[in-house]
């Protein structure tokens, strides 16, 4: 497992590391490596240069927000960092169940949404989440929504040469609750597929809930139907269970296949999760 | 009273181990190493029509580029394959294949240069013109007339057939069988893994003429005896093969493999030491692996349940080349297991040696026996449910008696001792059996698919009786060697032909070799693993090292305790037969005498100054000793599982485990423990989780840990052990074999489990391994709603 020949820096700052992007051909941003190294060792990815951002420490932690205010997470954050985090249940419950605790100590948040690996769990959570993610490039900074990141296949939104600096997550408004609920595929630990939810309970009645699953299509999906199903409606779980089914509307096309999971299979379970990750983030709001 | 065997201590390898401080062949380093790196075929099946490997020459770092025939003409040998079973047709093995690929992974041409990197680099440049052929794939599909032929003279891709049992025994019993359950099944491909990835190196001594090659191997001997007489031809008195720390094997390391070959042809070609060291990419395609029988069951019953007959036909792959030991599997390992724990009459076995585009199949943990397991406990079980019976009371109405041990089975082995009710006994103790059944009704009545799997399983663990391996097709005999070299200070070295790479015998031997010297552990050193410091072994498998190598070791021991007590006697002026080794002092006392006696280094010194020693007492403390056993061991086991299943998406959890063995005489009960505890967990690896899918091309689409699925710890629940002591008769510590029965037994007994869980759907049988999905479907498919 030998990479090809590639070159290695380090930039001390967000500024230089723009700056060392440009100046490479071919160069790619390192952070925690989780997803690049291997793929580098597989020679599916040769990047002529490696400007390593790992040790940027303004891109590290998570500062809460208050009132409106957002909480916000530099993209170097690890998964462990955000599996003991005070952030929304939905976001350490997928945290927590990321690879092991190794990858878990390296793996990055801003590394993992800029991979975009279909089966990984959080976009599917920030997307629930209607997180903001927060790029900065050659042409300035600029805000781009979960919903419209994550654009294919190992596909974003980043343009050449832009770095993830901040993961935005809208504070959880009181009376709300979040989950995340996943099948682990045996070998990996990625996501089957994976659902989270977002919900606001005010006497019993859902008012307002935001779903998304992953692991079924190329990205990570939005649930209207679920969510049209679940607002207004009660909490109990026979009314959950109905409209989580609703989540056959929202994914119509194209759903994957391998060799753990068909896509009958995936159709055919992912009511159940979409319910338990619904099911239990009322339990979180109430 | 024993004072070390028998008792738990702590592995004396493990600080090394767990401190980064193992010394592993990919460690190594030599100076002036070139590295070597082997281009692998992206086809299952296709002829070579032309390698243009000019840019990888011209690369710069790159020192040689050689190509199959290079090394033929070079007077590399095939290899051979080591147990030939009657009519073998055995397929043409080169370590680099000339000019045809049969799979996935098969070497196509071996870079050489001064760095991995570079080696990498040039392997991309090298262009084969490759002519892509129809592949043929499946046990059984691939002996079918449609089939393409992977080689030639081997018609019906079929190496062998076998058969054992009693036939007319066996027909007589289904002709007069008052209830018959068939069953077909599939025990799938699996891919053993180890933790450390095999890696070779070597090291050619000009000057001397002497090769040294350093390879991850279970049994280095047999590899310099194979190098020297097929594949390398240099004489074995000038070549010294080292196993040094091995991480894992599970069978996978036992064999002889093409790097091997090409890694010291390299160094001599070259004149620089030279090493290989496998990527798990790479391990997944060259490794051999593990399993993959088609199997058809039948079982025959009179009125009242007991088994009369049992007739098993299997298609084994055996993969695109016939590894090693390949042909032994699935058959003298596995159809002389037929018979269980059971008093069966009439048994009837064939096997089919079937060949695919694939990677080679030879022995994982277990080897043949799991298989023997897992058809014979899956239809025990059926003929249980057709009975009406409780799983349990039907196979405590099939059990060989304690009183008829030694007991002749039908399929050639006579099983040493047994107590197979008492099995049972602790069994239902330990897992509280009763409550269990009693909690699984309560569980079914609130809807839930809840399941109790038992197995009992048998075992035929330290090959073996030399003359018998002979006679089933083996190669080598299989007996095994020990030293024991008292230093003049006292000081112990003890020799073993045995190999650890994992199961602790720098801890466990010292006990045995300590036990019989009267010493302390730390005064024993335990070497093993190089062929210039050790007489000829056989190695590790088949559980055999306790058995047969630490055997040898007591033979050994004996040796030198005799004659100690001679020199002793001699120098105290007294009979050796009143000389006495005292446990309490450590001392080699007289009998009655009030003095002190002599220290165990006070005798050991007068052995090597040899200024005063009895007439025919030659100078020093060193004894040899070959320990040939006069049958296998086997052991045996009642395993128990606890399953529940989610009907939502189908997935299995463990609930609780427990095993009870009998595995003789322990030594090191938390060595043994470890032993069973990790077999059990790679035995229901099986059952839940790991299978080598291959592609209708042939590709391996399970070929990383991303798609492979191994077992987790915190999958498992808490794995109970308990056993019971019946000592095996056949070797001086009454030992009988610990290292496989766990897997041997998980499988089948969570598959059970998973079976029962499913019962109430009406659901026989299912494949292994239970993955979410293939429940769920099962569980769609037989609910009414």
């Amino acid at each position: 497992m030998y990479p090809a020949n590639f070159n290695y820096v380090r930039a001390g700052s967000v500024a230089e590391a723009l700056s060392l992007i440009e100046s490479e051909e071919d160069a790619k941003f390192l952070a925690g490596g989780h997803s690049l190294i291997p793929t580098m060792k597989l020679r599916l990815a040769e990047p002529s240069t490696l400007v390593d951002i790992g040790r940027i420490e303004d891109l590290r932690g998570i500062s809460y927000g208050s009132g409106d205010e957002p909480d916000c997470i530099g993209s170097l954050t690890s998964h462990a960092t955000i599996a003991t985090s005070q952030l929304p249940c939905a976001l350490v419950e997928a945290a927590r169940g990321i690879g092991d605790p190794q990858v878990r100590n390296r793996g990055t948040i801003g590394g993992n949404i800029a991979h975009a690996d279909p089966a990984s769990d959080l976009p599917t959570v920030l997307t629930a989440l209607e997180a903001t993610i927060r790029v900065a490039g050659p042409e300035g900074t600029r805000n781009i929504e979960a919903g419209d990141f994550f654009t294919g296949l190992f596909e974003t939104g980043l343009k050449d040469n832009e770095l993830i600096t901040v993961i935005s997550v809208p504070r959880e408004e009181s009376g709300a609750g979040s989950a995340y609920a996943k099948l682990f595929n045996p070998a990996s630990r990625y996501a089957v597929v994976g659902a989270s939810a977002v919900v606001t309970l005010d006497a019993g009645k859902i008012v307002r809930a935001r779903v998304a699953v992953g692991g079924l299509t190329a990205t990570a999906v939005r649930c209207g139907a679920v969510e049209a199903a679940l607002e207004g409606n009660s909490s109990s779980a026979d009314a959950i269970k109905e409209a989580s089914s609703q989540v056959a509307a929202d994914v119509v096309d194209d759903i994957l296949e391998d060799v753990h999971a068909s896509a009958e299979y995936r159709l055919g379970i992912i009511p159940v999760f979409v319910a338990r990750a619904v099911q239990s983030a009322c339990s979180r709001a109430a | 009273m024993s004072r070390f065997v028998g008792k738990s201590f702590k592995r004396v390898e493990d600080p090394r181990f767990l401190q980064g401080q193992g010394s592993y062949v990919a460690n190594l380093q030599r100076p002036g190493m070139a590295y070597v790196a082997i281009l692998r075929s992206p086809h299952a099946h296709a002829r070579i029509v032309g390698i243009d490997a000019s840019a990888a020459e011209a690369l710069d770092g790159v020192i040689a580029v050689y190509k199959g025939q290079d090394l033929i003409d070079g007077g590399v040998g095939p290899l051979p394959c080591g147990w030939v079973v009657p009519e073998l047709k055995i397929p043409e093995r080169w370590p680099i294949v000339p000019d045809c690929v049969r799979h996935v992974g098969d070497g196509v041409a071996v870079v050489v240069a001064d760095s991995p990197y570079v080696a990498e680099d040039a392997l991309e440049l090298i262009e084969v013109d490759y002519e892509p052929l129809p592949v043929s794939l499946g046990a059984r599909a691939t002996t079918e007339y449609r089939a393409t032929q992977i080689h030639d003279g081997i018609p019906n891709n079929t190496a062998y057939t076998w058969a054992l049992g009693d036939e007319q025994a066996m027909r007589k019993a289904f002709a007069e069988a008052a209830h018959v359950v068939e069953l077909d099944l599939i025990n799938q491909r699996l891919i053993p893994n180890a933790m450390e990835p095999r890696a070779c190196m070597a090291e050619w001594d000009a000057a001397m003429e002497e090769m040294t090659v350093w390879t991850t191997s279970q049994n280095p001997h047999p590899i310099r005896l194979l190098l020297s007489a097929f594949t390398l031809g240099i004489p074995e008195n000038k070549l010294r093969v080292i196993s040094p720390d091995v991480g894992g094997g599970f069978g996978s390391k036992i064999f002889h493999y093409p790097e091997e070959v090409v890694v010291p042809w390299v160094a001599r070609a070259i004149q620089r030491p030279a090493k290989w060291v496998s990527t798990r990419s790479e391990a997944f395609m060259t490794d051999s692996q593990g399993r993959d029988h088609v199997t058809n069951v039948k079982m025959a019953m009179q009125r009242d349940g007991v088994i009369t007959g049992l007739h098993v036909q299997t298609w084994a792959d055996q993969g695109a080349y016939l590894s090693t030991f390949a042909p032994l599997i699935p058959t003298a390992l596995s159809i002389t297991l037929f018979s269980g724990l059971y008093k069966i009459p009439g048994i009837w076995g064939e096997m089919k040696g079937t060949l695919t585009n694939t990677v080679p199949v030879d022995a994982y943990r277990g080897a043949g026996r799991p298989e023997a397991s897992y058809l014979l406990e899956r239809i025990v079980e059926l003929g249980a449910k057709k009975m009406g019976m409780d799983p349990i009371a039907f196979r405590r109405l099939n059990l060989i008696p304690a009183e008829e041990f030694p007991y002749q089975t039908p399929v050639a082995f006579q099983y040493d001792s047994g107590n197979y009710q008492g099995l049972f006994d602790k069994l239902e103790e330990l897992s509280d059996y009763g409550q269990l059944r009693a909690e699984q009704q309560v569980q079914r009545a609130a809807g839930k698919l809840w399941g109790v799997g038992v197995s009992g399983c048998i075992e035929a663990s330290g090959p073996a009786p030399s003359a018998v391996a002979g006679s089933l097709g083996s190669a080598v005999g299989l007996w095994e060697s020990g030293t024991v070299r008292v230093h003049p200070s006292g000081k112990v070295t003890a020799l073993t032909g045995s190999h650890a790479h994992g199961q602790g015998h720098e801890t466990t031997f010292a006990q045995v070799v300590a036990e019989e010297l009267n010493i302390e552990i730390e005064d024993v050193e335990i070497i093993h693993g190089d062929t210039g410091r050790i007489p000829f072994g056989m190695g590790t498998y088949g559980s055999r090292s306790a058995a047969v190598g630490g055997s040898a070791l007591v033979r050994s021991a004996e040796r030198v305790r005799e004659k100690m007590i001679k020199i002793a006697a001699h120098q105290m002026e007294s009979r050796p037969e009143d000389v006495y080794f005292d446990d309490e002092t450590r001392t080699i006392r007289v009998q009655g005498a009030t003095d002190e006696g002599m220290t165990f280094g006070a005798v050991a010194m007068a052995a090597y100054t040899a200024h005063d020693l009895p007439p025919d007492i030659e100078p020093g403390l060193d004894e040899t000793a070959f320990f040939d056993p006069s049958n296998f061991t086997f052991p045996n086991s009642a395993h128990l599982a606890v399953v529940s299943i989610d009907r939502e998406t189908g997935e299995i959890t463990l609930e609780k485990y427990v095993g009870v063995d009998d595995v003789g005489k322990v030594i090191n009960p938390l060595i043994v423990d470890g032993q069973l505890v990790g077999g059990v967990a790679q035995g229901v690896g099986q059952a839940l989780w790991e299978h080598g899918i291959y592609g209708e091309d042939g590709q391996l689409l399970t070929g990383s840990m991303l798609d492979y699925a191994m077992p987790r710890a915190d999958r498992f629940p808490t794995i109970q052990t308990g056993r019971i002591e019946t000592p095996s008769p056949t070797n001086p510590l009454g030992v009988k074999g610990a290292g496989e029965m766990g897997t041997i037994a998980g499988t089948v007994t969570v598959a059970n489990a998973v079976m029962d869980a499913l019962a109430p759907l009406g659901v026989d049988h299912v494949e292994m391994p239970f993955t979410s999905e293939k429940i769920w479907q099962t569980i769609q498919s037989h609910s009414d709603s």
